[in-house]
């Protein structure tokens, strides 16, 4: 019998941590594929440039219209979400800090609304595109994107400060302040670091989301100049490009790819490092 | 009180309570938005029939769900079988078996894999599973295939899910008591035992909600699947055939949705379609998931 026991002991733990260590291989295969491909095709001129005439059939040119228009959209969405969702996030923490269950509604919601794919924001967007007029543009693309990762800031910034001790928020009263006043001094420096995270985490969500922007934004070769303007982006630029007969404009997919890696890696491991300061890991 | 305080009160008081509403508002505002685009649609036919039949020709107003929702549920139940597997036993190695330092190095391994976009997994699988499955899959079973088939999505999925899954079973697995386990161990049971007899019964419902919310991540995912799966519509369950998700139809059609009556209406109505079973899934997932974590 104990035989058997120690066998299965054995079997289930190595089994285990060969999934485990996959998990790593698995990260590890996907960027140098992409990078391995895309390095080949990548060049000053495809980060620094515009497409120029007959791009897609082999021509001069860059991606930079894709990098510009989703970075534009993505920070215009991050700085929509911002305003909106860390008072939310505020919110919850302080005006319903004695309702236990109003609060937990509240998160169950917005985790709900978490779940919702981005396509369906998509075609929520473009009904409301079309209901307020607009043609499909880089404020289109704004209000869509923002509307996607909202509940990815409140849901984030709020992680962090449902951890602040109570007794902080008390003491804070006890002195005197209003709710508000405890709300904007005390809880949004004592969890800037959520702060921070959630601002990373949603801008490289807005930068990486092609299902929502792709009714939305639309698509040019030009640098977008106007709100009003349609723009590109980098994911659809990768999207377009790979379904492409010719070659060279499918090596250039893979080299935008590599760059949109590139830019989720480094807000990935910045959001990390400003987030690792103040917290431990929470396995355990 | 002074008065700047009382206005600043007031003022930030309200932008407050303005945010939380409007988010709140949000998921009604959609459904709503959704269902009214769709009425068009579902005057003209049952809800039933549209869900039920098979045969989509827009130019004849013919428009039927049912391969769309199957292919759909097809490639999701695939990519349940490759993730469901490996995100339960990493996350039994990663708490019961690990030592502090691969923890400290998987935890930013499952974020980033989290964080990297669909189109990124669409190209890997375009690179790498697409001739994997036209090379080597299926041969093995003596037919050919272009690669673009149900079951390269199911495994790009499936990848896709697996941060999502884990993170979620890491949290629950984390809710049952150390003492608990310790008792267990100070018996005489090893690791593994105690996991299966333990830790499982102590947490079951919350491992069950963690595989369901990851069901549906892979249910609405639109772009890496669409990337791989083929988009042409097969009526057989080979999963060497190719297939047409339900995102994918309303991503690849929104260019000529406005140029045929009744088109729009159509796509509209299946993305409520996708809300709506994903949003009564998650909510029912979630509501088992709060139940475990805050017991």
């Amino acid at each position: 019998m104990r035989k058997r026991k120690n066998i299965e002991e054995k079997f289930f733990k190595s089994l285990s941590g060969l999934t485990t260590y996959s998990l790593i291989g698995i990260l590890l295969f996907i960027i140098a594929v992409v990078f391995y491909k895309g390095f080949n095709a990548l060049s000053f001129e495809m980060i620094f440039k515009p497409p120029e005439g007959g791009y897609y059939y082999g021509g001069e040119g860059g991606v930079l219209n894709a990098i510009a228009g989703s970075v534009y959209i993505a920070f215009g969405a991050t700085l929509i979400a911002v305003f909106i969702g860390i008072p939310a996030a505020l919110f919850i923490n302080i005006y319903l800090n004695r309702m236990k269950k109003v609060q937990n509604l509240f998160r169950y919601l917005l985790d709900a609304l978490w779940g919702i794919p981005s396509i369906v924001y998509g075609a929520f967007g473009f009904t409301l595109m079309l209901f307020m007029g607009l043609n499909a543009s880089l404020l289109a693309g704004i209000i869509t994107v923002s509307i996607l990762i909202t509940p990815i800031v409140v849901r984030t910034f709020d992680d962090v400060l449902c951890n602040i001790p109570k007794g902080l928020i008390e003491a804070s009263f006890a002195l005197g302040s209003t709710k508000t006043e405890t709300a904007f001094k005390i809880l949004i420096k004592q969890g800037f670091s959520g702060f921070i995270t959630a601002l990373l985490l949603s801008f490289g969500r807005g930068i990486g989301d092609a299902a929502s922007v792709l009714f939305t934004a639309g698509y040019t070769d030009l640098i977008p100049r106007n709100l009003d303007e349609p723009a590109a982006t980098l994911p659809l630029a990768i999207f377009f490009q790979l379904s492409s007969p010719i070659p060279v404009v499918r090596e250039r997919a893979y080299a935008a790819a590599t760059v949109l890696t590139i830019i989720i890696l480094s807000i990935s491991l910045v959001a990390r490092y400003i987030s690792g300061r103040n917290t431990f890991s929470n396995i355990k | 009180m002074n008065f700047s305080r009382v206005i600043y009160n007031k003022f930030l008081s309200s932008w407050m309570r303005i945010s939380i509403t409007v988010i709140i508002l949000i998921p009604f505002a959609i459904g709503i938005a959704l269902l009214l685009k769709s009425l068009p649609i579902i005057r003209s036919d049952s809800i039933f029939n549209l869900v039920g039949s098979g045969k989509w020709a827009p130019s004849e107003g013919k428009f039927g769900f049912r391969p769309y929702i199957l292919s759909s549920v097809y490639v999701t139940l695939f990519s349940f079988l490759f993730a469901a597997p490996v995100s339960f036993l990493s996350a039994i190695y990663l708490t019961q078996f690990a030592r502090g330092r691969l923890i400290k190095l998987v935890y930013p391994v499952i974020d980033i894999l989290a964080g990297i976009p669909s189109v990124i997994y669409g190209v890997w699988g375009v690179l790498v599973i697409v001739p994997f499955i036209s090379g080597f899959v299926a041969p093995v079973f003596n037919t050919s295939s272009s690669g673009f088939t149900i079951l390269a999505g199911g495994i790009v999925l499936a990848v896709m899910c697996i941060p999502y899954m884990l993170n979620m079973l890491l949290e629950v697995l984390k809710t049952v008591p150390t003492g608990l386990k310790e008792a267990t161990l100070s018996l005489g049971a090893t690791n593994w035992e105690t996991t299966k007899h333990v830790v499982l019964r102590n947490c079951f419902s919350g491992v069950v909600s963690s595989f369901g919310l990851g069901i549906t991540k892979a249910f609405g995912e639109t772009l890496a699947v669409m990337m791989v799966v083929g988009n042409t519509v097969h009526i057989s369950f080979n999963p060497l055939q190719s297939g047409y998700p339900l995102p994918a139809l309303i991503a690849n059609n929104y260019g000529e949705m406005l140029s045929i009556p009744l088109y729009d209406s159509a796509l509209m109505f299946a993305a409520l379609l996708l809300m709506t079973i994903i949003l009564v899934i998650n909510l029912f997932f979630r509501f088992l998931m709060y139940r475990a974590v805050n017991q």
